[in-house]
Order: C-alpha cells, then structure tokens, then sequence
C-alpha cells in the first residue's frame, strides 16, 4: 500500500534545510533528511545535539522557523500532533503519557476518536498487539505494567492508528536487554510490511543491528549520512562528537583496601505514592572498587542515592557505616565531613542551582566540609568570596570546564561541562568515598570519557565508589563490582568481569535474590 | 492570531536599570490620563500629587514617617519571598506588634523608666514575629499554604484591635472614644530631628535596610536564603534545611513589620486607636518588589510609596478627588514595574497563523 505511493526519488518523508531557532540558538540548522518507505532509518547524536527538536517539528509540537517537510513529495505543514496522525505518522516518546489508574483499553482510547466503543478498541489492540508479537492485556491496570509493557501501550496506540512513518525516541534507554531484543523483533515486522521507522538513539550498538541508514546530527547540524552497516563504532562516534573519544582505562582499580561504605539491611518507605520503597538493601564498597548498581530507571536509584547521601536519612544509623561509623541518622553535611562526597542525578536544581554563578555552586557542596577555607568571620559566616573563585578556576582548569567568562551562571554552561564542575567540585576534596546517580547521563561523549576516568582514577588512589547508572556500556567501563536494583531490592554483587549483559539483563528483569545463583550458574 | 511570550537569549543591562524609571513614568502617564477623565487639570495634579509634599520641610517629615513602616515590612518581606516563602500578612503582624509592644504604656502605664521605650521594642517585634508563627508552624508542619494562613490572620489581628480598643484597653477617661489612654512620655519614641515630627521609626528601616542588604551580600545565610528560593532540593543537598529557613524568614518578617508597629504607635499615633495603619503591609509588597527584593532598592521605593500617599492626601484636599486615587496609583505602579520586568525577560511574538488550519498543502 505504501508501496503504491512512494514518489520519485522514494522517500516518504523528506525534510529540507529544516530549521528551529530558540532566541539566538539555532537548536536544528538547515536540516536535510529522507526517510524511504520501508526502511528502518536511525537518527544518532549526541544529547542535545538537536534530535528531539528535529522529532518534535516532524510531529507537530513545534513549529519549524524555516525549510520545509515534504510527505510523499508534497509540502505540508503539519500544525499539530493530530494534523501529523492524519498523515500516517506515529510517535512513541521516550516518556510515556499514560494514565496509572486507568486500564490499558481506556489509555489507549483516550487518544482515539470518542465514537469508539471501548471494547472494540480492546478487541483491536489485543489482536494487534498479538499480531506484533507485543503480547498486552486490555484490561490491565497501568500502575500494574513494567516500563517495557508500557512502552508497549505506546506503541500499539501508535499502531492502532495505521500509520506508515512511527517515530520512536531513544525506546531501550528504559528496557532490559531482552526487552530490548523482542522490541527489535516487531520493529522487523512493521519494516517487513512496508512501514518506515525513524528510531532515534545514542547506542551505536542497536543502531548498526537494526538500521538500514542512519542520519548523525551533532550541534543541530547534520554531520553525516551513511549506512550504519558500513561504518565502524568508531567511525559514528566520530561523527556524533566531531573528534575521537578517548578509551577509559579501568587498569590499576581493584587493589582491595578496608570497607569504606556499607549499607546494612538498608530499608526506607516511599516518600510519595510514585517513590520506590528500599527493600533490604545490602552492599559494600572497598577502597580501590568501583561498585555500579545496574537497573532501569525508576527502581529505587534516586530513593538509594538519598538515603546514602543523607538528603533523607533513614531510621536505623547502623544502616549506612562510612568508614565504619554509623551514619544513617545523620545528615549529609555530616557525612561529607566524613569524607564522603555526593553527586546527584539532576544537574538542574539538584546539583546545582542554575541562575547562580559557579562560584556560589562551589559553596553549594561544600559549605559546611570546607569551612576552614571558604567561610570567615566566625559566626557571622561571612563567605570568602577569593577563597572560593581560586577554588572554582581550579576545579575548572582541572576538569577542562568550557565555559564563557570568569564565573557563569551554572545554566549558561551545556551538560557536560556543568557536569564535570559538579564532579570535579567533589574530586577536589579527594573524598574517600564517592556516590554518583547517573554520572554521564545526557553529557556529551567527549565529557562523559572524562568524568569515568576520573571516578576510575579516584578509585585507584584507594578510595570508594559506587555507581548508580543505567548505561551499561558506562558500567563496563568504570566497574570492578556490578549489583542490580529492581523495585528497590539491591542483588548480590559480582565482579565485572563475571557478568555478561545478559546475565545482568535477567537481574534488572527481577530475578531476586535465590533465583539467581541458579539462574547464573544455568548460564 | 496568539501572542507568544518569548525568552529573550540576554537580558539587557542598561534597560534593567532603567526599567523602574520606565514603569514610573507609565505610571504618571496614566495617572494623567486618569486624572483627565476625572475632568482636573492632569499637569496640576500631578504637580499637586507627586510635587507639592516634596516642597515643604514639614511634608518631608511627613515622607519618612511614612516611608519608615514600608521600608522596614518590605526590608523582611524581600527576606520571605528570596527564600520562596510568601508571607502576606504583614500588615497583621505589624498590628499585632503594635499591640504587644503597647502592653507596658497602656496595661502598665504607671511604671516610669528609662527601660520602657526599649522593652516596648522587643516586645513589639515579639509580638510581630510570634503571629508571624503561627502561618509557619501551619506551613512547616502541616503543609498548609502560608498565602492564605497569613493572609487571613490579617483580619483576626484587626479585629482583635478594635475589640482591644473598644474592651478592655479603652481609655477610663476617653469620653467612650474607642481609643486606649496616651502613652506617657518615656513611651514615645522621640524625634530624630528638631525640624519635624519625624521619628526613629525611619532611622530603624535604614539600619534593617542595610544589614539584611550586608547578610544577602556576604553571608552564607544569605546564601542559604538565596539557594533554598531557587530550589529547595538544591538546598537540601547543600544541607539546608527548608523547614528553617520557613521560620527564620517568618520570624524575621514578623519582627520587623512589629517593629514597624510599634514605632508607628509609639512615634506617630501615640495610642492604639481601631485603625492604626494605612495597608502598610499590603503597599510593602509592592514596594519589596519595586525594590526588586533588594534592600536598598526597598529604601527607594519605600520613599516613591510614601510620596503615594502624601501626595493622596494632598489631592484629596487641593484637588477634591478620593483619597482612593492612592491605591489606584500604588496598583498602576505595580502593574508597570511587573510588566516592565516581564518584558525584560521576555519579547513578545505575534502569531498570526490560523490554529485551527490542519495539514494544508502550500502547492
């Protein structure tokens, strides 16, 4: 059918010189692209490299400044993310719009047309959902699904719609291994009918395995247009990050010291009704290790990250030891006088406040830790204005922080750079023990190879540090010990080199502690 | 058609400068307009309004007895709203300080000492911080919207003066007046200058000006302060604690819109009476923000506010039109200086394309 339409030069969709500018920001600049019918098309960059703004126009949740999207051939506006479902494209984001207390018949009703009767759209989405191998049941509630099965939903609403081009966001940034691998299975058999899929990824990997041609976008600019099956992972880097990325060498961790953080029978009830409780959380962590805890998102990593931190201390002080004294009941300037160091998942508001300057983020961290150097004037706590910016030109020269002027404001600064500030402001104090949510996430490549030699470096010099990410390539390249978090049950720890990505894929699937020795040893 | 507000890629330095100037003179703009409609000579009235109070020693007097109690509630007010807690109760725990701090001259009025001006001070800032209190307790621990607890407290403190007022506090020899008796002499605060009947009242808002200024400044409370308004996350993680910062900022707005209190009692009226303020608490928002939250901006706008009302005042007198042309003025200006702000930030963008136009073909 889509077949019959296909124009002259045989792309479905095609955009040409695309353009979106923020204020002076060009965020997608004069952007070219084409999508054939039935092909299975990836669009790589790094974060920020203009990728979902490009989506967003293609969809119509945007408005493009200037070029133009032409649709088999013709020029269209498309106004509106209706206006683009009536021209045959579907979109599956990257963070669903579901609701929780609602069936998966009634989320996927409410995007159709409301003459609809509800069980004629669960008796089509189940057979659909057989039919691509996305197995679903209608009447289940969306609270009850995993990320994977909700992902599902998504994209059999997308389906229900008939589209020919679906648009897929960074879809296995939330899924296991295995979940994964079936989603590439239906992605198959939408090619195989003649549909088009635009998949949008940073993971070389997936993208070599399953794309026919690849589109590399880096600063909003299209950098390269290629057969992903030609290039090699090195060659696409380089096309997504502009220069080679250098390896991360992991060599000299692993030299045993004293236990330097332990948590002991850890549990903390969910602070909200959509927090993930602690449930018996047992780990240790070494001087000279580097401990990375695996999980998709939303499994108790940022529940585990406050409670080690001491943002919300929990109950029982002998829960949390820091250098073998207790500290569960402290708080976290307390464990940073300990020694300890924190960097948090969120850069924005989190980690940093962003209309204030790097200076003030400096004195953000470590105010209490460092108040010999930085805070004067006895009680009155004058802060030491010279004393913290020759801190902060350090910490910037050290960590190669690119930044415009002496002291930006921490929003002015892109990911990566504020990322390695919000590291290097930690490494600086040389903690024994570090814990770090999500430490590369949405930061360049060039920035991300920095920040995991840095924490490899700092377990080597002996101390401590645990790793909380979802990025399996980033845990296998810093960790000496892999556990596993699933609806915040931390599995038993195993040294890196023992695991394989899909023994971990099973753990982050839930295989909890019993089952998997068994499952381990089967493998 | 849609108007787009747009973020502008940098704001402009000079015009952030001059943008209050700009959002006074709109202001004087309608005003005139205003005053034109109303059938006066718009030139004359305005002279009249914001002119005449400027010309004579005593109307200048008058300025800072009025500037002082604005200056000093916005002073803890930028406090409460840099740390994102939004306490809009001033003006009753300016009355409730008037009352605390009236305890001694009028329950105890027959104790003489040197000790009874200050003591008058601290309990009026006691009392201002304690009702203060009471909308932080509710928000610190029970989760309560602090707009609404403090808002409404206003109406229980002003209900409670004129029950005060009318009760038990009445002035024995008033002639039935709802009035408390005079205060004696060592009760009232004394003139700054020999020239008019300017009070420390106003010296106390230069002072409180000036260090809450230095704290914001150099401190790390201040810091604390401004970290915990940006984000209270990012403030836990630098381990700050919110629930804190609700009572100090509180606490110290109550204090010195107390203080304000007292002194205006004590310096001005002289005994309590049902009504004893002119909305101070409610015009210090607008002079807070006028201020642009920054102390010494308060100092300047405290005065522009005060003029507000003088020059009310005048033109109800000279002029003949309602003394709520004051109020109208205070609104205009607060209208302007948000707007300028707005449009500091951002740029407006007309859209003129049809919505409602799905997919159009453009061949």
């Amino acid at each position: 059918m889509a077949g019959e339409q296909e124009t002259v030069d045989g792309s479905l969709l095609a955009v040409d010189k695309l353009t979106k500018v923020f204020g002076t920001f060009a965020a997608c600049d004069h952007i070219d692209l084409a999508i054939r019918t039935g092909e299975i098309h990836a669009l790589l960059g790094e974060n920020g490299a203009g990728k979902s703004t490009l989506v967003k126009m293609l969809f119509g949740v945007l408005a493009p400044t200037s070029g133009r999207i032409l649709w088999q051939g013709q020029p269209v506006r498309i106004a509106s993310p209706n206006a683009a479902r009536k021209l045959g494209i579907g979109m599956v984001f990257q963070h669903f719009s579901l609701f929780e207390a609602l069936t998966v018949a009634e989320n996927i009703a409410l995007s159709m047309d409301p003459g609809v009767s509800l069980a004629k759209i669960s008796d089509e989405a189940a057979s659909l959902s057989r039919s691509y191998g996305l197995p679903l049941d209608p009447k289940a509630h969306v609270a009850d699904l995993s990320v994977g099965e909700r992902q599902r939903i998504e994209i059999v609403r997308a389906l229900l719609q008939n589209p020919q081009l679906i648009i897929l966001d960074e879809p296995t940034s939330v899924l296991t291994p295995q979940e994964a691998d079936r989603l590439f299975e239906t992605l198959a058999k939408l090619k195989s009918e003649g549909r088009s899929v635009l998949y949008i990824s940073h993971r070389l990997e997936e993208v070599q395995r399953i794309c026919d041609r690849a589109t590399v976008l880096r600063h909003g600019k299209v950098t390269g247009a290629c057969d992903p099956r030609q290039e090699t992972p090195a060659s696409l880097a380089r096309m997504m990050v502009g220069s080679d990325v250098a390896h991360v060498s992991a060599e000299g961790t692993g030299v045993r010291g004293d236990v330097l953080l332990e948590a002991r029978n850890l549990s903390a009830a969910a602070r909200t009704p959509f927090a993930v409780s602690l449930k018996h959380v047992c780990l240790k962590v070494r001087g000279g290790e580097v401990l990375a805890i695996a999980g998709v998102a939303g499994n108790g990593q940022s529940e585990l990250f406050d409670a080690l931190s001491g943002e919300y201390p929990v109950a029982d002080a002998s829960a949390i030891q820091l250098r073998q004294k207790p500290v569960g009941t402290l708080g976290i300037n307390a464990r940073r006088l300990i020694g300890s160091g924190f960097v948090p998942e969120e850069r924005h508001g989190h980690a940093a406040v962003s209309a204030l300057p790097l200076s003030d983020n400096l004195v953000l961290a470590r105010s209490e830790s460092d108040r010999k150097a930085f805070i004067g004037g006895g009680r009155l706590g004058i802060i030491r204005q010279d004393a913290v910016k020759r801190a902060t030109k350090r910490i910037c020269e050290v960590m190669d922080v690119r930044k415009s002027g002496e002291d930006p404001a921490a929003g002015s600064l892109s990911g990566g750079n504020l990322q390695k500030f919000i590291v290097g402001r930690e490494l600086d104090r040389q903690p024994s023990v570090l814990v770090v949510n999500q430490p590369t996430w949405g930061v360049d490549a060039g920035a991300a190879s920095r920040i995991r030699q840095a924490l490899v470096d700092l377990a080597k010099s002996g101390s401590a540090v645990l790793v909380i990410s979802q990025d399996l390539d980033e845990i296998f390249e810093v960790a000496t010990e892999i556990a596993v978090i699933n609806e915040g049950r931390l599995s038993d720890a195993y040294p890196a080199k023992e695991l394989s990505r899909e023994k971990i894929g099973l753990l982050m699937g839930g295989m909890h502690v019993g089952k998997q020795a068994e499952s381990l040893d089967a493998h | 058609m849609r108007i787009e507000l747009e973020k502008r890629p940098k704001v402009s330095v000079l015009f952030s400068i001059f943008s209050p100037f700009i959002a006074l003179i709109l202001t004087l703009i309608a005003g005139a307009i205003m005053f034109a409609m109303l059938g006066k000579d718009p030139g004359y009235a305005l002279y009249s309004f914001f002119i005449e109070p400027l010309m004579e020693v005593w109307s200048l007097h008058e300025l800072a007895i009025k500037a002082g109690p604005l200056i000093l509630i916005a002073v803890g007010l930028s406090v409460c709203y840099r740390s994102n807690n939004w306490n809009i109760g001033a003006e009753g725990q300016f009355i409730m300080g008037a009352i605390a701090g009236s305890i001694i001259p009028v329950v105890f009025y027959e104790w003489q000492s040197p000790l009874v001006l200050p003591l008058m001070l601290v309990m009026g800032m006691l009392g201002g911080a304690l009702f203060a209190g009471i909308p932080a307790f509710l928000k610190a621990h029970m989760n309560t919207n602090e707009i609404l607890t403090s808002l409404m407290l206003v109406y229980v403190a002003q209900l409670f003066l004129d029950w005060l007022v009318r009760g038990p506090w009445r002035n024995p020899g008033g002639m039935n007046f709802p009035e408390t008796r005079t205060f004696g002499a060592e009760a009232i605060l004394p003139e700054m200058l020999a020239s008019g009947r300017a009070h420390w009242g106003f010296a106390f808002a230069i002072i409180a000006a000036i260090l809450v200024w230095l704290m914001m400044r150099f401190t790390l409370k201040g810091f604390e302060i401004t970290v915990l308004g940006q984000s209270e996350r990012a403030g836990r993680f630098a381990g700050f604690s919110s629930r804190k910062m609700i009572w100090f900022s509180m606490l110290l707005s109550g204090a010195l819109a107390g203080l304000a209190g007292i002194s205006e009692v004590s310096g001005a009226i002289q005994q309590l009476r049902p009504v004893i303020s002119p909305g101070y608490g409610f015009t210090a928002i607008i002079v807070a923000f006028l201020g642009r939250l920054n102390p010494l901006g308060i100092v300047a706008s405290g005065l522009v506010l005060a003029l507000t009302y003088l020059g009310g005042e005048a033109a109800q007198l000279s002029l003949g039109v309602s003394d709520k042309v004051t109020r109208v003025f205070q609104g205009l200006l607060l209208f302007f200086v948000l707007s300028c702000d707005t449009l500091l930030h951002f740029k407006i963008r007309m859209v003129w394309a049809d919505l409602n136009d799905t997919v159009k073909d453009t061949h």
